[in-house]
């Protein structure tokens, strides 16, 4: 098992080294002149020299990829052009709170969905089966930042029962910072009030970032849920006299929830992009509207360094799947050692 | 269900084809009329009249011309870049086809929004660099499903067959394994449409995409956000008209790929 999980980080590695390659060459080729960007516009052609030579852009290509990895790889990636502060440290500031949204978001769309899925396949054909596959087939079409206007529109502007923006009350401050999410940082605090607060400000965003996630993990659940009752094991289970409740919990869904972990890896990056557009609706402060705070001020080494954070965070999460997978089922690991 | 998916895409087609004569005011493509902004559906403007007072329902059709061409475009660039890729690293091993598929990896590891931005902001926003971005994300898809089909099939019979009467590689890729391959890519390609459609809405709500007066549903919702509560119809239809589209490539997709091989793996996005 240790060999498998070494194997597989290892497996890991070439595509992120590729990823650094990629913003490398995307920081230089796209842009023009980085040294005349950084400068500014009402910078003299000494300045710009200057700052090439501070910066080392000067130096052949090769040896600028070269110095661009070793900095990437000990966590320096460069200066915000807008702000000037660290890209690095503002990453930071802000990641938990994507994080947060997306984890609740994916647990959501998890426990939902594994239980609509099996549901589904337990009425196969039936009206709840039906209801769920437009549920889920129309979950994939919508657009997100469409769906969280609407949700907007109806839940904080017409109805006023959940918060329109934002991740806390601002009459309410923020607890002090512990992890960054504030559901781990507002119990810590023993602020209750925070807690609540917090929560309903997830609602809306993490509904809508749930949403193509529950819709493909309701899908995949029910196909296996399906597969998994033709097995002999299972009709042998039936004709031992199990209930169906007991046949569902105990000896299908196992085996179906194999496809299903495999699935949440996949939609952990699709979670990140639409958390990009979700953001930017309810004004999360975290990386998506610092992807999109960027575009507006044409900072490309924020942009840069995001696209740099998401592909590890994807990375990262598609090895712990891999690993998960193996663990609930060892045929996985075998063969592919 | 894949019926009902056909149906809507062929409608779609109708209305992107004709966008000009179907639209009763096909001129608010760019005209504004300030006298007439925020008026609500009525029977004059079935789906109101946005900030600038232009007939939402003519903007919505037009928008469908701009959506599909969008679409049709990044499919077939990304189509053009993955599937070569996809043949000539399936068909032999060595260096040069693992080099291949390692970039492809590189790709897939980074989710397309976030390339698409990084892009699409390096080359100048507008709905030219947000296509370039699209395909140049999309690709790998298409290079993964025939890599898989030309590993597949190179080992069966009948290419071994080609190779012993002296058939030389590249026409066995073109004309025999590639047709096998055909189904993948067709489904591929559906289900890449409604992927392509959402994610430009995306970039063109994020001001990366199309840029006005275009006629583009994305930027539609962008725009009507300013508006709200009060204008709920300007917000409203743009997005229906998004979700509908898709539903029908993602109706029709399913549709073909139970068609095509039943086992087909459903993969990511």
């Amino acid at each position: 098992m240790a060999l498998y999980i070494l194997r597989r980080i290892a497996l890991a590695l070439p595509a992120l080294f590729g990823l650094i390659l990629v913003t490398f060459i995307l920081s230089r080729v796209v842009p023009g002149d980085p040294a005349a960007t950084l400068a500014g516009d009402a910078a003299t052609p000494a300045q710009i020299a200057d700052i090439r030579a501070r910066y080392g852009l000067d130096k052949p290509l090769l040896e600028q990829a070269f110095v661009h990895v070793r900095q990437v790889l000990s966590g320096d990636l460069g200066n915000s052009v807008f702000s000037g502060r660290p890209v690095s440290e503002e990453i930071l500031q802000r990641l938990p709170a994507t994080l947060e949204l997306t984890f609740v978001a994916l647990f959501f769309a998890t426990i939902i969905g594994v239980v609509l899925g099996l549901i589904a396949a337990l009425d196969h054909n039936g009206p709840i089966d039906h209801l769920v596959r437009i549920v889920s087939v129309g979950g994939l079409a919508v657009a997100s930042f469409w769906l969280a206007i609407m949700l907007q529109l109806q839940f904080s502007m017409e109805w006023d029962i959940l918060p329109l923006r934002g991740r806390m009350d601002v009459a309410l401050g923020l607890p002090p910072r512990i992890t960054g999410f504030l559901l781990i940082d507002s119990l810590a605090a023993g602020r209750f009030d925070m807690f609540v607060d917090a929560l309903r400000h997830l609602v809306l965003p993490a509904v809508t970032l749930a949403l193509p996630g529950l819709a493909t993990i309701a899908r995949f659940t029910r196909s296996g849920v399906l597969e998994a009752l033709q097995k002999d094991y299972v009709l042998y289970a039936r004709a031992a006299g199990y209930g169906r409740v007991r046949l569902a919990a105990i000896y299908v869904l196992r085996n179906a929830v194999t496809v299903t972990v495999t699935q949440v890896g996949l939609l952990f990056g699709a979670l990140i992009s639409g958390a990009v557009a979700i953001e930017a609706v309810f004004d999360w402060p975290g990386l998506g509207t610092y992807a999109v705070q960027a575009i507006l001020s044409a900072d490309y080494k924020a942009l840069l360094a995001v696209t740099l954070v998401v592909g590890v965070v994807y990375a990262v999460v598609n090895v712990l799947v891999d690993v998960a997978q193996a663990l609930i089922d060892p045929r996985v690991a075998e063969q592919i050692s | 269900m894949a019926a009902i998916g056909l149906f809507i895409v062929l409608f779609a087609l109708v209305v992107a084809i004709f966008a000009p004569w179907i639209a009763p005011f096909p001129d608010d493509a760019f005209e504004s009329h300030i006298m007439q902004r925020l008026r609500p559906p009525s029977a004059e403007f079935p789906f109101g009249t946005d900030n600038l007072g232009r007939d939402l329902l003519s903007r919505v059709i037009l928008g469908t011309r701009s959506a599909i061409l969008v679409a049709v475009s990044v499919v077939l660039a990304a189509m053009l870049i993955g599937v070569p890729i996809g043949l000539a690293a399936g068909w032999r091993d060595g260096w040069m086809s693992e080099g291949l598929m390692r970039v492809t990896d590189v790709f897939l590891a980074v989710p397309q929004l976030i390339l698409a931005l990084a892009l699409g902001q390096l080359l100048a926003p507008g709905i030219g660099t947000a296509m370039v971005a699209l395909a140049l994300t999309y690709w790998p898809f298409f290079a993964r499903t025939v890599f898989a089909e030309t590993r597949r099939l190179r080992g069966s019979l009948f290419v071994d067959a080609l190779a012993g009467i002296g058939a030389h590689p590249i026409r066995i890729l073109l004309l025999h394994v590639l047709p096998n391959a055909a189904p993948a890519v067709l489904v591929r390609a559906t289900i890449g449409m409604g992927f392509t459609i959402l994610t430009a809405a995306i970039l063109g709500f994020l001001g990366v995409g199309a840029a006005p007066p275009t006629p583009d549903w994305g930027l539609a919702v962008a725009e009507a956000r300013q508006h709200l509560p009060e204008a709920w119809w300007f917000a409203t239809f743009p997005g229906l008209a998004i979700m509908l589209l898709v539903l029908g490539f993602n109706l029709l997709g399913d549709g073909l790929r139970d068609a095509a091989d039943p086992r087909l793996r459903r993969s990511r996005e």
